[in-house]
């Protein structure tokens, strides 16, 4: 049986990787799960220098799901790179740095100094929808997507992900501009923008006001998307939003996606990763699956 | 002691007064809980997502026993009050640093808990080795693990309306009986927390002060329980300490509350 899948020339052991954000660096959940087991650790977004993302609170319950509004905290390439490369290397794993910016000269200063790095390959977060500058801005007009899609892929030495926001009238537009600028992937969907009133307080529940809607209520939006999108460019796709099982993976590998990301769903499962290997697994000797590509897109 | 998620046995639930429960727990992870940790409980109602982060009241390493005791808030914790003895219930723990009992040992000290910030307080008063002047503030006369806390230090007790104790919070609890602590240890709402972390800068005191937050994983990776902190912190070095992780116990002159 074979689970691996290839994008961009990067072979992974298995399609199952980690939603940024939602795994740190693999640090806190290798006490749970065996990180050399996933496909990629798909880390938190890291920018050029440290950001202190947003007040509290920045989480918040909804019904079959979360939203959040941390804001992209983080400590910066320098200490990324002294930090959490080196501990990620000690893994059977591939890694793929999410990066952030609030300007295109933040994100190329970013994947520049990774380009130094031995990492396998970047995502870039065009979908934050929690920071005022950069990030969204990039992600919801198809021309700054293209043009920052391109000016990146000028300055990167590893391929490319660009990671896509649902919060747009039409997915395929903006992954035809990823691709037509050179994009070596995308990865979908990044959060919902949703809001969650404190009816007793009179007040937003997140400090922020607005948040990104994550969890199983979003599957059946990301799974659409992810099948346009995938219809729409040549491209892998990496498919992500609520898998919280395996059958959800094979939903979206079934759709379109090459390899699925798992998020929110860490927080409420912190060996959902490695159920979700031996899942995929156990599917593909019920159907009699010798190989994963053979799902990929089955679905039309 | 590793984190895990694991599934506990409850062994009883009492409503101990209005809206608050005391529930024990069979589970391994009381071996090598500690005062101040935390335990995240999950619902068996699925739409309810995320782990319900609560202290640890009291730990029996022997029996492998964990006793919470919650204040019924939301969805989560109304599922958790219908428990019965045998039913199950999975758990992640043990969370966060706990509260450095070291740090009072052989010292005249206070133990400050108030409102549902009262549980964790009782285990700290367990293990502690010190001169204990437990000081606790409750809405009313419903002074849940008043026995409980007696057995282990001298209490004294504040009521919002008076109908035990000194009449105020804790601070007036603190005024009104005229005593003196070398170092604080507290749990409870932030005015309370604020209201200490003044009074031990005022004092020259320590104050050792747990904290919460809303949160989603519990272990760290999600940034979301975060605290400003008073020198950079040493995951994101910005000023934002977890609470999850590095707290939720602090030295109060550490963070900015």
């Amino acid at each position: 049986m074979n689970t691996k899948v290839t994008i961009a020339g990067v072979e992974f052991q298995n399609p199952v990787m980690t939603a940024s954000g939602t795994f740190g660096s693999g640090m806190e959940y290798g006490e749970f799960v065996d990180l050399n087991k996933l496909g990629a650790v798909v880390t938190k977004g890291v920018a050029n220098v440290p950001w202190p993302g947003n007040p509290t609170p920045r989480v918040a319950e909804v019904y079959g799901g979360m939203l959040n509004a941390i804001g992209l905290q983080n400590p910066g390439i320098d200490v990324f790179i002294e930090r959490d490369i080196p501990f990620l290397k000690q893994y059977d794993t591939k890694i793929i740095v999410n990066v952030c910016g609030k300007t295109v000269e933040d994100y190329v200063e970013v994947v520049e100094r990774l380009g130094d790095t031995d990492i396998d390959m970047m995502e870039i977060n065009v979908s934050c929808p929690n920071v005022k500058e950069g990030a969204i801005a990039f992600g919801q007009k198809k021309e700054a997507l293209f043009d920052i899609t391109r000016e990146i892929k000028k300055h990167a030495r590893q391929p490319i992900i660009m990671k896509l926001s649902p919060n747009v009238t039409d997915i395929t537009e903006m992954a035809r501009a990823a691709e037509a600028a050179g994009a070596d992937a995308i990865s979908l969907i990044n959060t919902l923008t949703a809001m969650k009133i404190d009816i007793h307080r009179r007040t937003f529940a997140i400090a922020n006001k607005t948040g990104g809607m994550s969890g199983p209520a979003i599957k059946p939006v990301a799974v659409r998307m992810v099948y346009q999108a995938a219809n729409a460019v040549k491209i892998p796709v990496i498919g992500m939003g609520g898998i919280a099982t395996a059958e959800d993976a094979i939903e979206f590998i079934l759709a379109g996606a090459t390899a699925v990301s798992v998020g929110a769903m860490n927080f409420v499962n912190p060996y959902a990763t490695e159920e979700i290997i031996a899942g995929i697994e156990a599917y593909m000797e019920r159907y009699g699956v010798q190989d994963i590509k053979e799902l990929i897109g089955a679905v039309k | 002691m590793q984190k895990k998620k694991v599934t506990a046995t409850v062994v009883s639930q009492q409503e101990l007064a209005a809206g608050i429960y005391d529930m024990w727990l069979e589970t391994e992870l009381a071996a090598g809980a500690k005062p101040g940790q935390f335990i995240c409980l999950y619902t068996k109602d699925a739409s309810a997502l995320l782990p319900r982060p609560i202290s640890i009241c009291q730990v029996d390493g022997q029996q492998g026993r964990l006793r919470i005791v919650y204040r019924v808030a939301g969805k989560g914790t109304v599922e958790f009050a219908t428990y019965r003895a045998g039913e199950t219930v999975d758990i992640l723990g043990c969370l966060g640093n706990s509260f450095p009992v070291q740090e009072g040992a052989g010292k005249k000290v206070f133990l400050m808990g108030g409102g549902i910030g009262v549980p964790p307080i009782l285990e700290l008063a367990r293990q502690m080795e010190a001169d204990k002047q437990i000081i606790v503030g409750y809405r009313n006369e419903q002074t849940f693990l008043r026995e409980d806390l007696e057995q282990n230090g001298k209490v004294y007790i504040a009521t919002e309306d008076g109908s035990v104790g000194s009449k105020g919070n804790v601070m007036d609890a603190i005024r009104e009986n005229g005593l003196e602590a070398e170092v604080i240890f507290a749990c409870g709402p932030m005015p309370m927390l604020r209201a200490i972390k003044q009074y031990a800068e005022e004092k020259g005191i320590p104050a050792y002060i747990s904290l919460e937050e809303h949160m989603a994983c519990g272990v760290g990776a999600c940034l979301g329980c975060v605290v400003k902190t008073k020198e950079v912190d040493h995951h994101s070095h910005v000023h934002n300490a977890r609470i999850c992780t590095d707290g939720p116990v602090f030295e109060a002159k550490e963070v900015d509350i």
